[in-house]
């Protein structure tokens, strides 16, 4: 039965809609079966706590969950996140003064596309984009920094719902597509696809692990792993993912990569951020 | 420059539950670093709660206390409102201490 869902999931991925063009791109019809392929798998997991990953699947998980997140280990990130956020560039201005609603908030519209530069920004690129205009060097997308700021900004934005739109622009609708065909392709020693581990084996162990779904993946990044002793941004997390798989990852907010987020991304629309997140 | 030391401790009733968290490497001294050279060990011996001129938890610690330590405890005879002082020692020396309000 969850074959046959999942073999449906995957012939819509690679051509949806069913008979109209081939390639024609339909990200409405790719979310109801989306969506509809975990709220069927999981009937009783509720929608918003796709979010917690591996903590929805997992009771036993989800109590020592509980108990690490009543006293959280991403919290020195935060503080430094925070204190990295409000303080002056060179210049006097602040990462507040490059993003709507002073950077308050708004962790929920990124990526978005770009109709000026063609392609999607993420989070971590537009902070970077916010640093060279304000005179600053670039922050590394895999590091501390990064990861603590992100964090910030999504905690200042916990429980609002993925908005991310895709306009109808066939550039955006190009990435959306990429995205698409990233998330599903084979690739890596292991010949695994990101879908293999978080849309097919969602909820089940890998080793000791339980694999989160892809519904609401995004919506906890960045995250403090137990594994790693730290704090990873997406692009961390992507390429570990990559490199398990036995792949060559691509580069940190590699233009793929961003597809990807933005796919997921908008896969997770209307669900809460929930980042930053403690994973085991 | 901030504080390493996170703490919250809730008295309920007659017993108070501690919970810290402490920044610090941790380093054993066997790991080496991506160029190949060993990172010499850095981590903390001692950290001790005092309450009222009185120390309620002591713990010796080495090298296979994991980065950034969480800790937690209980102990009885503390009323809200009173302090809890938090402090450590590592093997180079380094020290820091916080103290925290009981809630």
């Amino acid at each position: 039965m969850r074959r046959a869902v999942l073999l449906a999931i995957a012939m819509f991925a690679l051509a949806a809609p069913p008979v109209s063009a081939a390639d024609s791109v339909n990200p409405k019809a790719d979310f109801k079966a989306f969506r509809d392929y975990f709220t069927k798998h999981f009937p009783k997991v509720p929608l918003n706590d796709f979010v917690n990953g591996p903590y929805s699947m997992d009771a036993d998980l989800r109590k020592q969950w509980e108990e690490i997140d009543a006293f959280p280990p991403y919290q020195f990130a935060l503080d430094k996140g925070k204190q990295m956020f409000e303080t002056p560039f060179k210049n006097g201005k602040t990462y507040g003064d490059c993003f709507p609603n002073k950077g308050i908030g708004i962790r929920q519209s990124y990526p978005y596309f770009d109709a000026k530069a063609g392609e999607v920004v993420t989070l971590d690129v537009a902070l970077n984009q916010c640093r060279q205009a304000n005179g600053e060097a670039p922050l590394d997308y895999t590091k501390d920094d990064m990861a603590a700021l992100t964090a910030y900004m999504a905690f200042t934005s916990r429980g609002k719902p993925f908005d991310i739109k895709i306009p109808n622009d066939p550039r955006a609708l190009a990435a959306y597509r990429k995205g698409e065909e990233y998330f599903y392709t084979r690739r890596g020693q292991l010949n695994f696809s990101c879908a293999s581990c978080h849309v097919q084996s969602a909820g089940d162990h890998i080793r000791t692990e339980v694999l989160a779904p892809a519904l609401g993946l995004v919506a906890a990044l960045p995250i403090y792993r137990s594994e790693w002793g730290g704090m990873g941004t997406t692009s961390r997390r992507l390429i570990t993912c990559n490199s398990q798989v036995r792949a060559v990852p691509l580069k940190a907010e590699d233009e793929l990569y961003r597809d990807v987020e933005y796919y997921l991304s908008y896969m997770s629309n209307g669900l809460p951020i929930s980042g930053p997140g403690a994973r085991p | 420059m901030a504080s390493t030391i996170r703490i919250r401790a809730v008295a309920s009733g007659d017993t108070t539950e501690v919970q810290a968290l402490v920044q610090h490497p941790m380093d054993s001294g066997f790991v080496k670093d991506a160029q190949g050279n060993l990172i010499p060990p850095h981590y903390i011996e001692v950290v001790e709660f005092e309450h009222a001129g009185k120390p309620v938890f002591t713990a010796y610690w080495g090298p296979a206390v994991s980065k950034d330590p969480y800790i937690k405890f209980s102990f009885k005879g503390a009323q809200k409102g009173d302090d809890l002082t938090i402090s450590w020692v590592d093997n180079k020396g380094a020290t820091d201490s916080l103290v925290g309000k009981i809630q």
